[in-house]
């Protein structure tokens, strides 16, 4: 995956551009607004991880530029103001997805890889398979094997979350983002005992467990281990 | 700026000065019709009895003749402050009359004219004016009879004196008077300005004062002080929670250094150092939580998070509050059960979902049944282990609920148990920021209410009470539609 890192801060940029190269990602680094346009503009990027407040021309601004000019490369806003508005207005502006600094490096990779994936992806399937766990979306219903699974109808929508974005990593925030629309972190472990349930429905009984653990990060689900 | 530069530039006084131009205008302009007025009914007098006159003396010229005539006119003339009388011959030789000269050519012209004149018995040499008649008698001679228009010229000065007088009186009037108002206004603006200076200094305490009158100079410095109240209170909040982020962020930072100085000192394996970094990255996040509620509590307070508000029905946030939670309840041997109905409510659905989710969790914590309640060996009944999320509307406010069965908060403590950062003794040993209660008491305050915590007998309700929406009935825009997944 080919990243382009608009951020001012040196050495947070070299430490992003470190670690995204150390899991073998591509990654530049432009250090103002209007570099990181041009730069844009010209690459063939796969995302954007632009910084909200920036020297030259501010984040909100060059992707507006962007979109503008008809780029739709999938951005990522970071940014240190975190409250629901002004995550609200980045999203508006044409960003993808917005994460609030402070960050962690994990958070950020599984985020950009659900964008980078997205972007280049099929359309949207009525059918997801991980292994032999099957997921009807149009019939909601859930399959492992032979045997139909019952599920409250938010377990599905976890599932389905999980499903879509099978093989990669999915952290607890995009979960409580996405499933259930709240943007507030909950100071207890409220995602992993909604994963726990799942997990008992899903894989107990299984030779093979499909719903893994990242340490760390947050979820996978998948087929076996890479 | 002089002090008088001050007073010219006031709008009272620049004011005062367009009253007096339209005052100065009208006394000139009334003061002119009674002039001109005036010399109208002067000239008409005298042309009425000039030709009063010329009728009574032709009609003796045309009885008596020439000699009759004369005799007239000689007599007539004597009378003191008499009218002019002249007659001519035809070649314009004077034969009886008492003027003196004449303007050149007037006798020429019969009808009404106006002239210089002099009477054959002035000792002086100034000439008058006069309006003069001049009739054309048969076989040649000329009449004339005419009046001084002293008298009309006269009252054309006192006209214009008056009219002079007039003008000063209204002129000095009305500077005097913009002055006094403007420099009444002023000292007013000036006490204003003053007390803002103050204020600017630093002193937030100030305001500004207001007199009895109630005039619109009044209600602008009520209305000000409004806003003044307004800000000391907010930056007395502001004030509070740096200080709280400076005591209560410190510590933990000081425990993270102090692990992080520990594991370099001590640490030999790399599973030491790993469980160190991994303790330290623990410890930041929860400052991060900390920081980002303090952050969350200050734009609730200061009010900046109503741009954000929608109608939404309050039963979908609990509903919504009860499934996330209702697993996590479960799991600590909790029950959750939630009980609502339909109210439609205006706010910030976000942070009324994080204010309840925030009660639910410090019922899940704190909200055990005490085990010193209970009898030895008693099973703890199912009733005591439940948590309740109750949603109801009581005449026009809007109740969010959450009840437990815990050891509850002693009445004394209720109040203190709001503020920032407190953690009550029982809460100690539990993981938590302390600004749980706060989030909700900030979120409920944004939106015209309060929280209220009150005995369950035993245990502890939170109830989050807000204002109804008014005059929605049973009309109810819920959204159900949930904002764009981006990340989808």
């Amino acid at each position: 995956m080919r990243l382009l890192i608009i951020e001012d801060d040196r050495e947070s940029a070299d430490y992003l551009v470190k670690a995204f190269r150390e899991v073998g990602h591509i990654a530049d680094l432009a250090g103002d607004g209007e570099e990181g346009l041009s730069l844009a503009q010209s690459g063939d990027y796969d995302v954007l991880v632009v910084d909200r407040m920036l020297p030259k021309r501010d984040g909100l601004s060059l992707i507006g530029a962007l979109r503008e000019k008809g780029n739709h490369t999938p951005v990522l806003i970071l940014s240190a103001l975190g409250q629901v508005d002004d995550r609200i207005k980045g999203l508006r502006a044409g960003g993808d997805d917005y994460l609030p600094k402070p960050y962690s490096f994990a958070e950020l990779l599984a985020r950009v890889e659900v964008l980078s994936r997205r972007h280049g992806g099929p359309a949207e399937e009525t059918t997801y398979r991980v292994g032999d766990l099957e997921l009807d979306r149009l019939s909601h219903r859930v399959a492992r094997g032979k045997d139909e699974l019952t599920l409250q109808p938010r377990e599905f929508r976890l599932l389905e979350y999980l499903m879509k974005h099978a093989g990669q990593v999915v952290t607890r925030t995009m979960l409580l983002e996405n499933v259930w629309d709240y943007h507030f972190d909950p100071q207890t472990n409220v995602i992993d005992v909604h994963i726990s349930r799942l997990r008992s429905k899903i894989d107990k009984g299984f030779e093979r467990p499909l719903l893994h653990t990242i340490r760390g990060a947050g979820y996978m689900i998948r087929d076996g281990i890479r | 700026m002089t002090a008088f530069g001050k007073l010219v530039r006031t709008t009272a006084f620049r004011l005062t000065l367009v009253y007096l131009f339209l005052f100065a205008l009208f006394a000139a302009s009334l003061l002119g019709y009674f002039a001109w007025n005036t010399r109208r009914m002067i000239t008409e007098q005298i042309s009425t009895t000039v030709n009063a006159e010329t009728g009574e003396l032709s009609e003796i010229f045309g009885r008596r003749g020439l000699r009759g005539l004369v005799n007239n006119i000689e007599n007539r003339a004597l009378r003191p402050s008499a009218n002019l009388y002249l007659l001519t011959t035809l070649n314009g030789q004077a034969i009886a009359g008492n003027v003196g000269s004449l303007a050149p050519g007037v006798m020429g012209t019969t009808g009404w004219s106006e002239t210089a004149y002099r009477r054959l018995d002035d000792q002086d040499n100034t000439d008058h004016r006069a309006l003069v008649h001049v009739t054309q008698l048969s076989s040649g001679f000329r009449l004339l009879i005419g009046r001084d228009l002293e008298e009309r010229r006269r009252l054309f000065g006192i006209v214009a004196k008056a009219a002079q007088w007039s003008i000063l009186v209204v002129v000095v009037l009305g500077i005097g008077g913009g002055i006094f108002v403007a420099r009444r206004v002023l000292r007013r603006i000036d006490a204003m300005t003053g007390t803002t200076q103050r204020i600017m200094a630093g002193d937030l305490s100030g305001r500004l004062p207001v007199g009895r009158s109630g005039d619109e100079l009044d209600r602008l410095a009520g209305n000000l002080n409004a806003m003044l109240e307004r800000i000391e209170a907010l930056m007395t909040g502001l004030k509070e929670v740096s200080d709280n982020i400076a005591h209560d962020l410190k510590t933990p930072l000081t425990r993270l250094r102090n692990r992080a100085e520990e594991a370099l000192a001590k640490s030999a394996t790399e599973a030491e150092y790993r469980a160190a970094l991994e303790r330290t990255i623990e410890e930041s996040d929860g400052l991060i939580r900390t920081f980002n509620a303090l952050l969350m509590i200050a734009r609730a307070e200061s009010g900046q998070a109503r741009g954000n508000m929608d109608d939404f029905d309050a039963a979908e946030v609990a509903n919504g509050i009860h499934e996330l939670y209702e697993p996590l309840a479960e799991d600590d041997g909790m029950s959750l059960r939630v009980k609502t109905a339909p109210v439609p409510v205006h706010g910030n659905r976000e942070l009324i979902s994080q204010a309840l989710a925030n009660l639910v969790e410090n019922a899940i914590k704190y909200g055990k049944p005490a085990p010193s309640a209970q009898p030895q060996g008693a099973v703890v009944s199912m009733d005591a282990k439940q948590i309740l999320i109750e949603v109801r509307r009581e005449g026009d406010q809007v109740l969010l609920s959450v009840t437990d069965h815990g050891p509850g908060i002693p009445a004394a403590d209720r109040k203190h148990a709001v503020e920032r950062f407190v953690r009550l003794e029982a809460s100690r040993t539990q993981p938590g920021s302390g600004l749980g209660l706060s989030l909700a008491s900030a979120v409920a305050t944004l939106h015209g209410g309060e929280l209220r915590l009150s005995d369950a007998n035993p245990g502890l309700t939170a109830t989050l009470a807000i204002p109804a929406l008014k005059g929605a009935g049973d009309r109810l825009a819920v959204q159900t539609q949930d904002v764009p997944q981006k990340v989808a």
